[in-house]
């Protein structure tokens, strides 16, 4: 008999006899319906708290602010997503705003997996939302946005929609259908990388992002 | 570096608790580390509920695990049915040896020579990186603590802090002596460094092995809850990923996974949620840039079916590995977590490692409580920890007329001395005249009690039997 079936076997004929499920009522995770000046400002307050830096702009002001962002920090680069609406205003704002030369990744990591980690100082993408009270992004890493690009360069910046804050990750789960079918990988970003493994005491960056911003668009 | 930490992790006995106990109450370094330690565990977990309705959320956390448990076969199959429609491979592991093997072919398959590995507690349960290493195939943690306690050469001493034993002072001269760093006090460049260390490494790794805190059948997803990004990397850059969890970590929906999330990270470090909640469900698509081109899944029984055989037991299954538990153990805290040997230390350890090991091995572990309520108190999925840390006692000695011993190894403990003296006292108290002259001589003949009664009065004094019987005093008082 193959591992499967002896263990699918021992479960269904447990000696216990049949179990019975319990009903599960998930209206503690409910919250009330806060407006959304209320939901921006706990975000805010939430992903302050775990060293996150926020900054509220307007579709006409956030490339302006990331510009100065990078610059204090001396950016030389910034990887950018290929078709989302985000990178095409940044490459069409390159001459206008004094910005740091933008990467695109679209080539497989293989190809250029070196210079990913070792030579690119920052990395922007979109988020399909907020979630207030946990003070989290919602990312869905793609072609256009993929994976490594959250996690590998030293600085992460999200761009987030006012409007797109949702009060629990419950009610943005529900709310965004996610049973329905989910991305080969969805993440949940609260922070920059951190630990506390050495005493306890916290360091950032320990393996991914040592910054994370995010620039509310209002 | 303590005492009990010197032995070669693999070849701990797990019988010799009291030594290892007595060495580390002794040890004012270890008392230190694990007095501040789940001092401020406990003060951020109970800060992190305040405005929630802990105990509706509780019973929540407990139904849904409990739910998941009622259907856990079904469920099982839906999970490996949704995750080879995604392209994940399943894979089923009786025990230990069947879960590294499975690994190893994997592999073996691929000619991978390197594992870099994110935290988890199923592989120390397998003693996976031992076993790689003698096939000759490297696997190095990534998670730092896991990293520092694999440079010491040690296990785990608590199952989310699997470091929390060293203080700055010691990790410094430990990576110092390993690595090469400059001794130094500063976490900041500690952290750097093994941050450089490490990217090295999962830049060349051919295989990235991490663990699944649940596992979703509706949608095929194996959700990870982690702080560093290791976690991140270990499933995303390597070419192949292989994620290895206990049967019991499937639930049946997404929307189960927002309630234990509420639950593990406020009851594990007090933080509402942790940096990254990585949610997988698939390797890379042809059109995407990275990720695994391999994912694949190790189901772990290893004990874990014969737990759900018994309708008490199974609460044990219901565990989410918050570790709150052992964060408020008074026993867990004085002797730290490699007194017990065992891959998962403390009041979890004590009810789940005598079904992986045997009664037997672990005769010790029941025992190791003073039943004081606290880990029952904490545990966000309701398991009743001294409810089962009692049945345990009563089957280290066989158990009894209503639970028949079912663990292996049971009655390890079982003296025939015991045996008598407990015959003898139901004897007497099923008969008065018996009973009555038994205590009358026992109040008369009270200067004979010896003044030492075995390992009772090593840190007590014997208690003194009174001048008179209860019936005696009653009778005086009219009654």
């Amino acid at each position: 008999m193959s591992s499967r079936e002896t263990i699918l076997q021992r479960l269904r004929n447990r000696t216990g006899g049949e179990l019975t499920a319990p009903e599960c009522d998930f209206s503690v995770l409910k919250r009330p319906d806060w407006s959304t000046a209320e939901r921006i400002e706990l975000f805010e307050k939430t992903i302050e708290s775990v060293h996150g830096e926020v900054h509220r702009c307007t579709e006409d002001t956030w490339i302006g602010r990331l510009a100065e962002l990078l610059a204090t920090r001396g950016a030389r680069n910034l990887l950018v997503p290929k078709e989302h609406e985000i990178g095409l205003s940044l490459r069409s704002a390159v001459e206008r705003e004094s910005l740091p030369s933008l990467l695109i990744y679209d080539e497989p990591i293989e190809s250029w997996q070196t210079a990913l980690f070792n030579d690119v100082d920052a990395g922007i993408t979109s988020t399909r939302g907020g979630i207030a009270e946990t003070g989290s992004l919602i990312l869905w890493p793609n072609a256009d946005e993929p994976r490594l690009m959250s996690l590998v360069p030293p600085v992460h910046v999200a761009v987030l929609y006012a409007k797109e804050i949702y009060t629990t990750f419950h009610e943005a789960m529900l709310a965004q259908n996610w049973a329905a079918g989910m991305p080969t990988n969805a993440l949940l970003v609260s922070g920059p990388s951190k630990t506390a493994d050495i005493e306890q005491t916290l360091a950032y960056g320990v393996h991914g992002p040592k910054e994370l911003i995010v620039l509310i668009i209002e | 570096m303590s005492e009990t930490a010197q032995q070669s992790p693999h070849h701990i006995d797990v019988k010799e608790f009291h030594p290892r106990a007595q060495a580390a109450i002794h040890n004012p370094k270890i008392r230190q580390n694990f007095r501040k330690a789940m001092d401020g565990l406990m003060t951020k977990r109970k800060s992190a509920f305040e405005g929630w309705d802990l105990e509706t959320l509780r019973d929540l956390g407990a139904n849904i695990r409990l739910r998941a448990l009622a259907n856990l076969p079904d469920l099982l199959e839906q999970l490996e049915q949704k995750l080879t429609e995604n392209g994940i491979k399943v894979h089923w592991a009786v025990d230990s040896d069947d879960a590294c093997q499975i690994v190893r072919d994997i592999c073996v398959a691929r000619d991978a020579k390197s594992v870099i590995k994110g935290k988890s507690m199923v592989s120390e349960e397998m003693e996976l990186n031992h076993y790689l290493e003698e096939q000759g195939i490297t696997a190095l943690e990534s998670d730092l603590g896991e990293y520092i306690v694999q440079l010491a050469g040690e296990t785990p001493s608590h199952i989310i802090m699997p470091a929390i034993h060293k203080n700055t002072g010691e990790i410094s001269e430990l990576m110092h002596e390993k690595t090469g760093t400059d001794l130094s006090h500063d976490v900041e460049y500690l952290t750097t460094a093994a941050r450089l260390q490490l990217r090295e490494k999962f830049m060349n790794a051919d295989v990235g092995v991490s663990g699944v805190n649940f596992a979703v059948a509706e949608t095929g997803t194996l959700c990870l809850v982690e702080n560093e990004g290791n976690g991140r990397m270990t499933t995303t850059v390597p070419p192949c990923h292989i994620a290895v969890t206990g049967i019991e970590k499937v639930v049946p929906n997404l929307e189960d996974v927002t309630a234990l999330m509420a639950l593990l990270t406020r009851s594990a470090t007090g933080q509402h949620i942790t940096t990254y909640f990585n949610m997988i469900s698939g390797p890379r698509k042809p059109d995407e840039m990275d990720g695994p081109e391999e994912v694949h899944l190790v189901l772990v029984d290893n004990g874990r079916s014969s737990i759900y055989q018994d309708n008490e037991l199974l609460d044990t299954l219901r565990c989410i590995r918050c570790g709150a538990c052992m964060n408020h153990c008074p026993v867990y805290t004085r002797v730290g977590g490699h007194t017990y040997g065992t891959t998962y230390p403390g009041p979890i350890g004590k009810i789940l490692m005598p079904h992986l090991i045997g009664l037997d091995e672990g005769r010790h572990l029941p025992t190791a409580s003073s039943l004081c309520g606290a880990c029952g108190e904490v545990c966000p999925v309701k398991i009743p920890i001294p409810d089962l840390l009692v049945r345990l006692r009563q089957e280290s000695v066989d158990g009894d007329k209503l639970h028949p011993a079912k663990v292996n190894g049971h009655g390890a403990k079982r003296g025939a001395m015991e045996a008598m003296v407990w015959k003898g006292w139901s004897w007497m108290h099923a008969r008065p005249g018996a009973y009555r002259f038994g205590t009358n001589m026992a109040a008369r003949f009270r200067k004979l009690q010896p003044g030492k009664i075995g390992g009772w009065t090593q840190f007590r004094t014997a208690p003194k039997l009174a001048s008179k019987t209860l019936h005696e005093r009653m009778k005086e008082r009219g009654q």
